[in-house]
């Protein structure tokens, strides 16, 4: 593995212990975050982005469980990480902005009493200086007057005033990697554009590391460096943004895009047909066949394998299994359904 | 020849007030006046709290308007006695944005459609039962699942369940509030082309509200931008997209992130304090108007 590789997730499984069948919310994925750099996780509701994001700190709710697979974080496997550790992790290592600020943060703390918090719990601040830092902070994240509003309730602020908070209380243990879930999707288009930014700027200033979990398709390509694009539970590609928007190789990947409303007004879009499959009656093959306008026999038969397309490009589909032995990167045993 | 007319609406809202405390109030709607013409589809833009929703329900009073008139094929429904008010509704018919929480989860889905035949005492049980039936073919449902209840299908079903149901009454003019907005992307494609197909099948006007202004481009004829209650630019979809003049209109246009990786990125901000929100529409070109 390369060096300068920060997370690698192998071969993560989630299941969902719920009747009458276990449902495997995340399936075999595998992915690597470098330094710096930020990797755009895409995918429907239910395509388990979120809980593989979930996974990946340990915090899946019960009935879901993470069934196998390594997490390894600055060189440990976090899913053999003792819990008293795993908190450290999570804040000092590993912050998370999530979609919905409201319900992330705490109705009856004041705004700097977050971030205080999250400070003090890793021992980076005394409780004197703890409101200091909290200030800086929120001017970092550019909120206007930060020595007032870090007294505020969050109730008192906007959306995206909320999202800054989020950003300040992710970001007061300067961790080298943030999960920022859906952070732009309940904000107007005006301010996700400037939370977008903040982002890009952050992700500079703190020397960050980023998964961005999206399901809008104009977020990765204004943020991303590499994508991951989910479906029913498996990444069915990756690559980076441009070999993802320009060169698709998934029929999903390519349906997602078509379907984009862009190309002549009044035309008919390029819809994908059916619906998002239900994770606990997933065909036996590909999951995607069924939607799939380039279906083959072959797709119902079993899970198409990683096809290395490029040194970043993978693809699992059988119109590009490779006739090339060398270039396929063998299924790992024992992932097949 | 316009089917309806927005003239001047107007919508406040009292906030707060007690023994002390002065009341404030929010001016919703701030004067707002356009039409639409007959089988187009007119956009109404903006973010939340623009009051682009508040609009798109006082003109079929689900929200009584403050003043002004709304004028349905030259008629001012804002001066209809209540029992007038609803055989015009028979007219105009309303999608909404949620189709978890705007369907009642005890009713089957054929009651759901059925219900505004069985107020407005259309047809008999059988009769109702079998245009039932015809409206799912329509919206593209399987006549097989009249029967069952809203969980059991999908969002985008949903929506199309809600859709059966502002067609039941042939209504001539649809206000599609934020139709697909809670729909995943592979599955908004598939309603707005529904809609699309069903506006020329059934001859019908839309007023579409929508603060995605990609699918805005894509399905509505003429635009008409909102900001803090008020139209700050109107006009055909592609002049507003290609020649917007208000510094609004810019700066929401460039948030958007494009698809594209290697699209230019150039984000212009807008400076809440250099509009003047005085300022009256003010002809730019043929049926391009903004407030500058």
């Amino acid at each position: 593995m390369v060096s300068d590789t920060l997370l690698a997730v192998e071969n993560l499984t989630t299941v969902f212990d719920v009747r009458p069948t276990p449902v495997v919310a995340v399936n075999d994925v595998s992915f690597e975050i470098r330094k710096g750099e930020t990797l755009g996780l895409v995918g429907e509701s239910g395509s388990g982005k979120s809980v593989t994001a979930f996974s990946l700190i340990r915090l899946v709710q019960s009935p879901g469980r993470v069934a196998g697979g390594k997490v390894i974080f600055q060189g440990r496997d976090l899913l053999a990480t003792s819990e008293p550790e795993m908190r450290h992790v999570r804040g000092a290592g590993i912050g998370f902005v999530f979609q919905e600020p409201m319900a992330a943060l705490n109705p009856v703390m004041r705004v700097g009493a977050h971030i205080a918090e999250a400070l003090i719990v890793h021992g980076l601040a005394s409780k004197s200086d703890a409101r200091a830092r909290a200030v800086e902070l929120l001017r970092a994240v550019l909120i206007t007057d930060p020595e007032k509003r870090v007294d505020d309730y969050p109730h008192q602020l906007s959306g995206g005033m909320r999202q800054r908070v989020m950003m300040a209380v992710a970001l007061a243990c300067k961790p080298p990697l943030v999960i920022a879930d859906e952070p732009t999707t309940a904000l107007d288009v005006t301010v996700q554009a400037q939370i977008l930014d903040l982002l890009r700027d952050m992700k500079r200033e703190f020397d960050l590391s980023l998964l961005l979990i999206t399901h809008d398709l104009g977020v990765i390509a204004e943020t991303a460096d590499r994508v991951a694009v989910m479906y029913a539970g498996r990444i069915v590609e990756q690559g980076t943004v441009r070999e993802i928007f320009h060169d698709p190789m998934h029929p999903y990947t390519r349906g997602l895009l078509a379907s984009i409303p862009g190309g002549g007004a009044g035309s008919r879009l390029k819809a994908i047909d059916g619906t998002v499959p239900n994770l606990a009656s997933l065909p036996p093959g590909c999951s995607f066949a069924p939607r799939c306008p380039a279906r083959m026999a072959v797709c119902d038969t079993a899970f198409p394998p990683v096809t290395a397309i490029d040194r970043e490009h993978t693809v699992r589909c059988y119109l590009h299994t490779s006739p090339d032995p060398g270039a396929r990167i063998p299924e790992p045993a024992g992932t097949a359904r | 020849m316009a089917l309806v007319e927005v003239r001047n609406l107007v919508k406040h809202f009292e906030r707060g007030g007690g023994l002390l405390r002065a009341k404030t109030v929010v001016k919703a709607v701030d004067d707002v006046s356009f039409s639409v013409e007959e089988g187009e589809t007119f956009a109404l833009v903006g973010e939340s709290g623009s009051g682009k929703s508040t609009t798109g329900r006082c003109m079929l009073r689900l929200v009584e308007p403050t003043s002004g008139e709304v004028r349905f094929r030259g008629e001012n429904v804002l001066g209809f006695s209540s029992a007038r008010m609803r055989a015009a509704r028979r007219d105009m018919q309303m999608v909404f944005q949620d189709p978890y929480s705007s369907l009642n989860p005890r009713m089957r889905a054929f009651t759901i459609v059925e219900e505004p035949l069985v107020i407005h005492g259309i047809g008999t049980r059988t009769g109702r039962r079998s245009r039932v039936a015809d409206l799912f073919q329509l919206v593209g449902l399987d006549p097989a699942h009249l029967d069952r209840y809203p969980h059991e299908f999908s969002g985008g079903q949903r929506q199309r369940i809600g859709l059966a149901r502002a067609l039941a009454l042939n209504p001539s003019f649809i206000i599609a509030d934020e139709p697909v907005s809670a729909l995943d992307v592979s599955i908004q494609a598939q309603v707005i082309n529904l809609l699309m197909d069903l506006q020329e099948q059934l001859k019908l006007t839309y007023l579409f509200i929508a603060h995605d202004l990609r699918l805005v481009r894509h399905i509505s004829s003429r635009v008409a931008v909102m900001y803090l209650g008020r139209i700050v630019e109107m006009g055909k979809t592609a002049e507003i997209f290609e020649n917007a003049q208000h510094a609004y209109t810019k700066a929401l246009l460039s948030a958007v992130p494009a698809p594209d990786p290697d699209a230019p990125r150039a984000r212009i901000e807008l400076d809440p304090a250099l509009v003047n929100h005085d300022a009256p529409l003010r002809r730019i070109a043929e049926g391009h108007f903004a407030a500058v």
